[in-house]
């Protein structure tokens, strides 16, 4: 389980230290993207174990790279964790819709994320 | 009297002209021009006609042929007395069309064509030229008279007359841009010159007549005696030199300068039509007894041409033959000065910048100012001028009489006068038929005119003149078509006029006009039926940015941006940018020609509108074929546009409005987004810090350091939103105090000074000094939010603001101006509202509520903000409220 | 030079600037022949009377009807052209 790989799309550093602090404890590798235009290429790039995907990235939108990311045959069934600070009930239906792994509203608790990270990509 | 004297008052006469024009100037740039601009001084600077030629020659030419030296007065006085036929359409012409030299008048009327406009500057070049270095000779000759040793130093003396003229002419007639915007000052200078020289010449004839000849009953007596009695006037070159003078009085480069360019007020032609001709007639009352007077006391071999001096020397009146000398002298330098100012405008609009335009690679929208280019090439033109009219002097050596050289430069500027009444008064006239007939006037004119002048055997031999060219008899220069016998002057000017009315007309009726050509013709012709010309432009793929970019290169920036504001308001638009319409394009076409003429104009805004120009249908509206139905139709033309441009703002307003709700409803979510990541930080820190276990102190003390940097964050977006709130539901209490602008901007400078590093401002200290009655604390607060803005996002190497303090309609503005890469036009409009960072949401680190934040402030302290476009970098313009208290 | 749409008969001042108009067209027309005759004639002094007298005519009559028309560009400049001249700094 070491071994595993999480690839953290997401473009405030703070929350991406945090982020990195909490599943690095834990034994995950974690790497990071924080540009929207290129993250599907970094996905593809190395295919991770499990993406977690922030919604508001600067050039393209989390739910743009979502609804790519499911239409790209090699990189389609990777798991996705959606995290958002807009947490309104149609930015979760949204994401569903495009298939999501599981969505997540900021602020969120570091055991929650954990425990989610682990429960897909585990 | 000592040449050392002479030359000394004739410093001084230059030195007093100098402060005249000064002074005009000075007055008229503080906004007082009132008598600058009267009847009288219009009338005086006409006076220009009268050249050294007049004011010597004219009695040499007395002395020769008797009573035909009058002919070249009696043109101009028909002329001015017929002003309701002529002048006034030309005036009016002039100043609807914004006309800034004849070369550009007739360009303008063939659908401002530049070749044509070349072709007349060719013409003024050449046939001004000889003129100037008559001027030059008259004025070395009469240095001559008071020197001891004559014959030396003409060329020198020549020489520097001519660097004298040209240093006066670029000082005073290269100030402004805008050959519209008067020149006050040469034209003062002018109109003290044209007294002068009316003096001298009353006060010699009122010696001659009274004191040498006693009195008008014995000077008649004293004329028939002299041998001008015998001298007959001949029918045929009464009549030609009659005509000739007074075309020549309305194409020469300088009358038409003065006449219509330098008009300003078409009433003063009411004034001058009398006041003119009294003064031409003042001018020759004295002419024939001088010259009668002068060949009787005289000794034989006297040069008549300089009479109207050496008679008071003859009888030791130094007084007067100084002040006789000053009359000259003034003829001399007012005829040239305008005449370089009149051609050397043609030259830079004509010639130098369609040049320049054509070698532009990025056309006519790249950045920089075509004003300097402007003015260098008008500059340059002038010295040019003057070193060919210097060179002519000391080729031709002062070769014949100076009556003939003059009556020699009039008849090559009338080849300008089939086109031109053919333009007023003919709508089928052409530009290939004007340029035909120019062209052929023109050959014509050098061949049996200019070059012959030359003398005898210099540039044409001797035996073409007996045989003609390669033995064709029929084009010897003085006897074309094998018609001998007749004077060289009537010769000369009845061929040159005729072939070229019968080339312009004949290929005005051949060729087409195109759209453009007959849009300008019923323009010039009915130029008093319709109040407003049809738009010359049907819209267009032009950018308005693109288009204040080029016109704050020509116009400058705050002229351009007074335009653009105006026309943005006429159209019950904000901001800076109007909407292309084809009346804007067509005004800014009008106020671009008045710099650099109407081809020109026509050609820069042909590049950026991508030729969309008039199009045949849009003659429709001038044809004059069942006139009243087009009317109507126009009306309704002229409603639906209205109805089009309500319908226009309607949709703008309703996109505004939609776009408000799109962000009304994304303003919640905003909100929650703002307020949610750095509570995210927050949490996850706090909970790593809880759980504690073996971290370093150093890990430690950086997530305390990131809760608190978010914690700040957060504080520092509910400190925005609340004070938004509070400035939008007008809640908020200002502080009014006197400030001065200085002390706001430099109190927002130091605001950020330390964490400034990188970005250079650029300030003006001395035009910050405005006291203002306002909150200090808001404005700074404006003015932090704008350079803290300017910090983030201009990207370059070497970033750098410049602080900009000017007025706008009376208001001062502050505009900071940075050198990056500006803001695109679609973002520009949204800026302003809540919650938008341009191009980038997470460059500025913000909540993008700063300058909503400086707009509402803004608002409430009675001023406002805007975006600047065309500017370079991005750059924003903050409006500060009039100041009730005058700034020392 | 009639404009369409405009009334057929004037009132009596309207006729009077009119007819003031149409005077100062004819004005140059009578100078032109009358300054022509000289070249028929022969001496000097007799000419340069005549000339001087025809000029001083023509200065004294175009002077009259000058003044008159003066009022009638005003009007007409103040009716078609609002907006002429720009701020003499501009």
């Amino acid at each position: 389980m070491t071994n595993k790989r999480v690839l953290l799309i997401e473009d405030e550093p703070n929350i991406i230290e945090a982020i990195r602090f909490i599943l690095s404890r834990d034994g995950w590798r974690v790497d990071t993207h924080s540009d929207g235009s290129t993250a599907l290429d970094a996905i593809r790039a190395r295919v991770p174990d499990l993406v977690i995907l922030d919604v508001m990235l600067p050039n393209k939108s989390g739910y743009d790279i979502l609804c790519e990311l499911r239409e790209t045959t090699d990189v389609q069934d990777v798991p996705v964790l959606m995290l958002t600070a807009r947490g309104q009930k149609k930015d979760r239906e949204l994401a569903e819709r495009l298939g999501v792994s599981k969505f997540m509203t900021k602020p969120f608790s570091n055991g929650e994320i954990l425990s989610t990270v682990r429960e897909l990509a585990g | 009297m000592s040449f050392n004297l002479l030359a000394t008052i004739c410093l001084a006469y230059v030195a007093v002209l100098f402060a005249f024009a000064f002074w005009a100037d000075q007055r008229a740039a503080s906004g007082r021009v009132g008598w600058l601009a009267s009847p009288l001084i219009y009338t005086l600077s006409l006076s220009i006609y009268c050249t050294a030629w007049t004011f010597y020659g004219a009695v040499g030419y007395a002395a020769r042929s008797g009573m035909e030296f009058v002919t070249i007065y009696l043109g101009p006085t028909l002329v001015m007395v017929g002003w309701w036929v002529l002048l006034r359409r030309l005036v009016r012409i002039g100043r609807s069309q914004r006309i800034t030299s004849i070369a550009d008048f007739i360009s303008s009327r063939y659908g401002k064509s530049n070749m044509l406009g070349v072709l007349v500057t060719l013409l003024a070049v050449v046939g001004t030229t000889p003129y100037i270095a008559l001027q030059l000779q008259s004025v070395t000759l009469s240095f001559d008279v008071f020197s001891s040793t004559p014959g030396d130093n003409l060329r020198e003396i020549a020489f520097i007359v001519a660097i004298g003229l040209a240093a006066f002419t670029i000082v005073f007639g290269t100030r402004n841009l805008d050959v519209n915007a008067h020149h006050h000052g040469v034209v003062i200078a002018i109109a003290v010159e044209a007294i002068v020289k009316l003096v001298a010449l009353l006060a010699v004839g009122i010696f001659v007549v009274f004191m040498l000849a006693g009195g008008p009953g014995p000077m008649l007596d004293v004329i028939a005696a002299s041998p001008i009695a015998e001298q007959t006037i001949q029918p045929e070159r009464w009549t030609v030199l009659i005509g000739l003078s007074a075309m020549a009085f309305l194409c020469l480069p300088r009358m038409f300068q003065v006449m219509v360019v330098e008009n300003s007020d078409e009433r003063h032609l009411a004034t001058a039509s009398w006041a003119f001709p009294l003064y031409l007639f003042l001018m020759s009352l004295f002419v024939l007894p001088i010259a009668a007077v002068g060949l009787n006391v005289l000794p034989d071999g006297a040069n008549p041409d300089l009479f109207v001096l050496t008679l008071p020397l003859e009888f030791d009146r130094d007084m007067l033959a100084m002040l006789a000398f000053l009359g000259g002298f003034s003829s001399a330098t007012s005829m040239v000065i305008v005449a370089a100012l009149a051609v050397s405008t043609m030259v830079s609009n004509h010639i130098v910048m369609p040049i320049w335009l054509s070698r532009q690679q990025g056309g006519a929208t790249v950045s920089g100012d075509v004003r300097k280019v402007v003015m260098v090439s008008r500059r340059i033109s002038i010295a040019a001028l003057l070193a060919l009219g210097y060179l002519y002097f000391v080729y031709s050596g002062g070769s014949g009489a100076l009556a003939a050289i003059g009556l020699i430069a009039f008849t090559g500027m009338a080849q300008v006068i089939p086109a031109l009444i053919g333009g007023l008064f003919w709508r089928g006239g052409t530009r290939v038929g004007a340029a035909a007939g120019i062209g052929v006037g023109f050959a014509v004119w050098l061949w049996c005119s200019f070059l012959p002048s030359f003398g005898d055997a210099s540039l044409i031999p001797a035996s073409v003149f007996a045989n003609g060219p390669f033995g064709l008899s029929f084009l010897r220069p003085q006897a074309l078509f094998g018609i001998e016998g007749l004077d060289p002057l009537v010769h000369a000017v009845f061929w040159s006029l005729l072939l070229n009315t019968v080339a312009f007309c004949f290929f005005s009726l051949l060729s087409f006009p195109s759209p453009l050509e007959r849009l300008q013709g019923a323009a010039y012709v009915n130029v008093f039926r319709y109040t407003e010309t049809a738009p010359g432009w049907s819209g267009g793929g032009a950018e308005a940015e693109d288009l204040l970019v080029m016109s704050q290169r020509i116009l400058g920036a705050g002229e351009a941006q007074t335009l653009f504001t105006g026309e943005a308001q006429a159209q019950g638009k904000g901001g800076y940018l109007p909407d292309v319409t084809p009346p804007f394009l067509e005004r800014l076409e009008r106020e671009l020609a008045g710099s650099v003429g109407a081809a020109t104009a026509h050609a820069m805004l042909m590049q950026i509108t991508g030729g969309v120009s008039v199009s045949v249908e849009d003659l429709m509206r001038v044809a004059d074929e069942a006139q009243q139905i087009l009317e109507y139709s126009n009306q309704l033309e002229a409603k639906s546009q209205e109805l089009g441009r309500t319908a226009r703002q309607l949709q703008e307003a309703n996109e505004k409005l939609v776009a408000l709700s799109v962000q009304k409803d994304g303003f919640l979510s905003q909100i929650s987004h703002e307020l949610r990541t750095p509570m995210t930080s927050i949490r996850s820190f706090s909970e790593i810090l809880m759980q504690g276990e073996n971290m370093s102190p150093e890990d430690r003390a950086r997530y305390s350091q990131i809760i608190h940097d978010e914690t700040i964050r957060l504080t520092r977006l509910l400190d925005d939103l609340l004070d938004l709130s509070v400035l939008e539901n007008g809640q908020v209490t200002l502080n009014y105090s006197e400030v001065t602008l200085g002390t706001v901007l430099d109190r927002a400078v130091d605001a950020i000074a330390h964490s400034s590093a990188g970005i250079q401002i650029v300030r003006d200290l001395q035009s910050e000094d405005i006291p203002l009655h306002t909150d200090g604390d808001r404005l700074a607060q404006v003015f932090i939010n704008l350079i803290s803005n300017a910090q983030k996002y201009c990207t370059v190497d070497n970033p750098s603001l410049r602080i900009v303090v000017g007025q706008e309609a009376g208001r001062p503005v502050v505009d900071f101006v940075d050198n990056g890469h500006g803001i695109d036009t679609d973002v520009q409009s949204v800026i302003f509202e809540k919650f938008s960072r341009g191009s980038d949401p997470r460059a500025a680190g913000g909540a993008g509520l700063g300058l909503a934040i400086c707009r509402e402030v803004m608002k409430r302290l009675g001023g406002g903000i805007a975006y600047l476009p065309g500017q370079g970098g991005a750059a924003f313009r903050v409006t500060l409220p009039r100041t009730q208290a005058v700034a020392a | 030079m009639e404009k369409p749409g405009q009334p057929l008969f004037l009132a009596r001042a309207s006729y009077r600037r009119r007819r003031v108009a149409d005077a100062a067209r004819l004005v140059p027309f009578f100078g032109v022949i009358l300054l022509l005759l000289p070249g028929l004639w022969t001496t000097t002094a007799g000419s340069m009377i005549y000339i001087f007298t025809v000029w001083a005519v023509l200065i004294l009559a175009i002077g009259a009807l000058s003044s008159r028309l003066r009022g009638i560009t005003e009007a007409d400049q103040e009716a078609s052209e609002p907006r002429r001249d720009r701020p003499p700094d501009g």
